[in-house]
């Protein structure tokens, strides 16, 4: 069974009176559990692609399936649903919301999004303030914690939904080397933990290798696919 | 519920400047519209107080049409005994009436023997008049606040004017309704400040000396003067009073009986409604002065939060919660000027109050301006305020749960 399908996909911008083509005829599938990274180069379509299966934008043609729903086929409502129920997201720059605590940001999308009673969240945060090693930081607020950090917050709000996805953009970007090894070393760690598939973009070399499946895309169409590690999904 | 006031809350403290600034403004705008509401409610208060009870009376009854000719003192249009004893018996039956006082009102020549000017007289009977309009005896500055049979209050200017004394003898002469003219002698036993300042020329004198000059053969009523218990009352009772008076019909089948409270008797009243009117224009300054600056606060609020916005959305926060959020963020702002400017407010009042402020009303002098704020008032600008602030944070915030996600993602 595939968590995430794609036929034929691609996406088109108007930017004024240029179309601009940002992913063209682009077709994969992705099973559950996998640990996967889309490469490329800056304006590749890492970005473009991860965008569309965290149904953040549809593609302008092709099929699109993720958790076996027709991504293209919902509206913004049932679309931020879809998110809140079956994605979570890691940022570039962490995106951590500045004015609450570690242990509140991790808790919000169990409290808005998923609505879960206050000893179910507890026990959820609890156990992810645990798992990316943030426990003794749970009252600090983001401005208070090293980038590190602020991506295991990041890692653990969005795994703490008990999503079927995680979909992270360069999310070591803005981390030194050693911070960047421990945060995908995490990530890894709790897909074997929890089973939950992740994809990543990355142009980071080093980075890359991490990676068990790896996409490769180029001006908007996919190249590649390397698979490095036997019996991976995909 | 609570964790969306936390948030907000927080979000309101991120930016303490700001808020703090858009919620002095908002102070600022409450405080002064609660002192405008109290002084001018005062002031008013006490201007009604003193025409009506110096002077009208809470609401009068008249003979249908007489008040139309009120400025002539038509004698023709007085109320025979009969019909005076049906306005007694419809009043009997108002216990919302405290007292009633009947008049016999008509103009006369005013005498020192040595020169002549005109009056208007208000027959009266004393003990009713003063329960009926009780600020009557403070207007008499000299002699006593009593009238006995052959005794006459006149206006102060009026007896400056001419010369005339406490105790002094003056006559009177009147023309009745049949045009016969009579005159009688009376002594001056107290001068009095008019109600409105110069020019009233209204003097006082019993109601038998009036029937007795007027060569009635039987006590013909100009108006009664009736005052209530409770002045807030006044509407009901006045329209109480003309349902049970509508019925009295004379021969031809015309009404008898006319009723109107002091708003259709006194031209104060559009000094009154000119109070309301700015009052109102009052309260739309603050609704425009909360409203630019929670639309203000706010947009610019939106607009430095859309990659915060962005990140929320993505995470799956339904729409309707980021509105709630951006919504409670302007309530919050708007709750805490309230608050704030209700208690400046009240503090402010009190400090007035304190420093007991005085002002000279008509011929009344050293009145000390009394401003009290009536617990409505402070609800009405605080629910005013609260009110406007989310409706000011409406647009921000639709705009803010109607961002796309990979947009907002994306601005820098």
């Amino acid at each position: 069974m595939k968590l995430i399908s794609a036929d034929r996909i691609g996406k088109d911008y108007q930017v004024g009176e240029v179309a601009v083509h940002a992913l063209k005829d682009i077709s994969f599938e992705i099973e559950p559990a996998s640990f996967v990274s889309f490469v490329g180069p800056s304006g590749s379509g890492k970005t473009t692609l991860l965008n569309l299966i965290g149904c953040l934008d549809k593609p302008t043609e092709g099929v699109l399936t993720v958790a076996d729903t027709d991504v293209s086929a919902l509206n913004r409502r049932a679309s931020a649903a879809f998110r809140g129920k079956n994605i979570g997201f890691i940022f570039q720059d962490f995106n951590l919301i500045p004015v609450l605590t570690v242990y509140e940001n991790i808790e919000y999308p169990l409290l808005m999004v998923q609505s879960l009673p206050a000893a179910e969240r507890k026990a959820r945060v609890e156990r992810f303030l645990e798992g990316v090693e943030m426990t003794g930081q749970k009252d600090k607020y983001p401005d208070q914690i090293s980038g590190g950090q602020k991506q295991r917050v990041a890692i653990a709000r969005a795994l703490a939904t008990n999503p079927r996805l995680v979909l992270a953009d360069e999310p070591t970007a803005n981390l030194d080397s050693a911070t960047a090894y421990t945060v995908i070393n995490l990530m890894k760690k709790l897909r074997d933990e929890l089973e939950t598939t992740f994809i990543f973009s990355t142009h980071d070399p080093k980075i890359v290798g991490e990676a068990e499946i790896i996409y490769t895309l180029t001006d908007g169409a996919l190249q590649g696919r390397d698979v490095k590690k036997e019996g991976s999904h995909g | 519920m609570a964790d969306l006031f936390k948030i907000a809350i927080r979000n309101l403290l991120r930016y303490r400047r700001r808020t703090l600034l858009t919620a002095s403004l908002i102070t600022i705008g409450v405080v002064f519209v609660l002192i405008f509401i109290s002084v001018s409610g005062s002031f008013k208060a006490m201007m009604i107080g003193q025409i009506t009870d110096s002077m009208i009376g809470h609401l009068q009854v008249h003979h249908k049409g007489y008040v139309a000719s009120i400025e002539n003192l038509p004698l023709n249009m007085n109320l025979p005994p009969g019909a005076m004893k049906k306005v007694e018996t419809a009043l009997r039956s108002l216990k919302e009436v405290e007292s009633a006082s009947p008049r016999i009102k008509f103009g006369a020549m005013f005498s020192n023997f040595t020169e002549t000017t005109n009056i208007r007289l208000n027959g009266v009977y004393p003990e009713r008049e003063f329960k009926t309009v009780p600020l009557l005896p403070s207007r008499i500055t000299e002699g006593k606040a009593a009238i006995e049979k052959g005794e006459i209050l006149i206006p102060i200017l009026l007896a400056w004017g001419m010369g005339v004394k406490v105790g002094d003898a003056v006559v009177i002469v009147a023309t009745n309704k049949d045009g016969s003219v009579n005159g009688k002698q009376f002594k001056v036993a107290g001068l009095m400040e008019s109600a409105t300042g110069p020019g009233g020329r209204d003097g006082y004198v019993h109601i038998e000396d009036a029937v007795e000059l007027l060569r009635m053969t039987e006590m013909e009523i100009s108006e009664i003067a009736i005052r209530l218990k409770d002045f807030d009352k006044l509407v009901p009772v006045t329209d109480r009073l003309d349902a049970l008076l509508a019925g009295e019909v004379d021969k031809a089948g015309k009404p008898i009986f006319e009723v109107h409270n002091w708003e259709k008797l006194s031209p104060f009243y559009n000094i009154a409604r000119m109070i309301d009117l700015m009052t109102f224009f009052i309260k739309l300054m603050l609704i425009a002065i909360v409203l630019i600056s929670i639309m203000n606060v706010m947009i610019m609020a939106v607009y430095e939060r859309i990659r915060e916005i962005g990140t929320i959305a993505a995470i799956g926060t339904p729409p309707r919660k980021i509105l709630s959020m951006f919504l409670i963020e302007g309530l919050c702002l708007g709750v805490l000027g309230a608050i704030s400017g209700g208690v400046l407010g009240v503090i402010l009042l009190w400090g007035i109050n304190m420093a007991k402020i005085a002002f000279d009303f008509g011929l009344q002098k050293g009145i000390i301006l009394s401003a009290s704020l009536v617990p409505a008032d402070l609800w009405t600008v605080s629910a005013i305020v609260i009110l406007v602030s989310v409706i000011a944070s409406l647009q921000p915030a639709l705009r803010a749960s109607r961002m796309e996600p990979i947009d907002a993602l994306r601005h820098v």
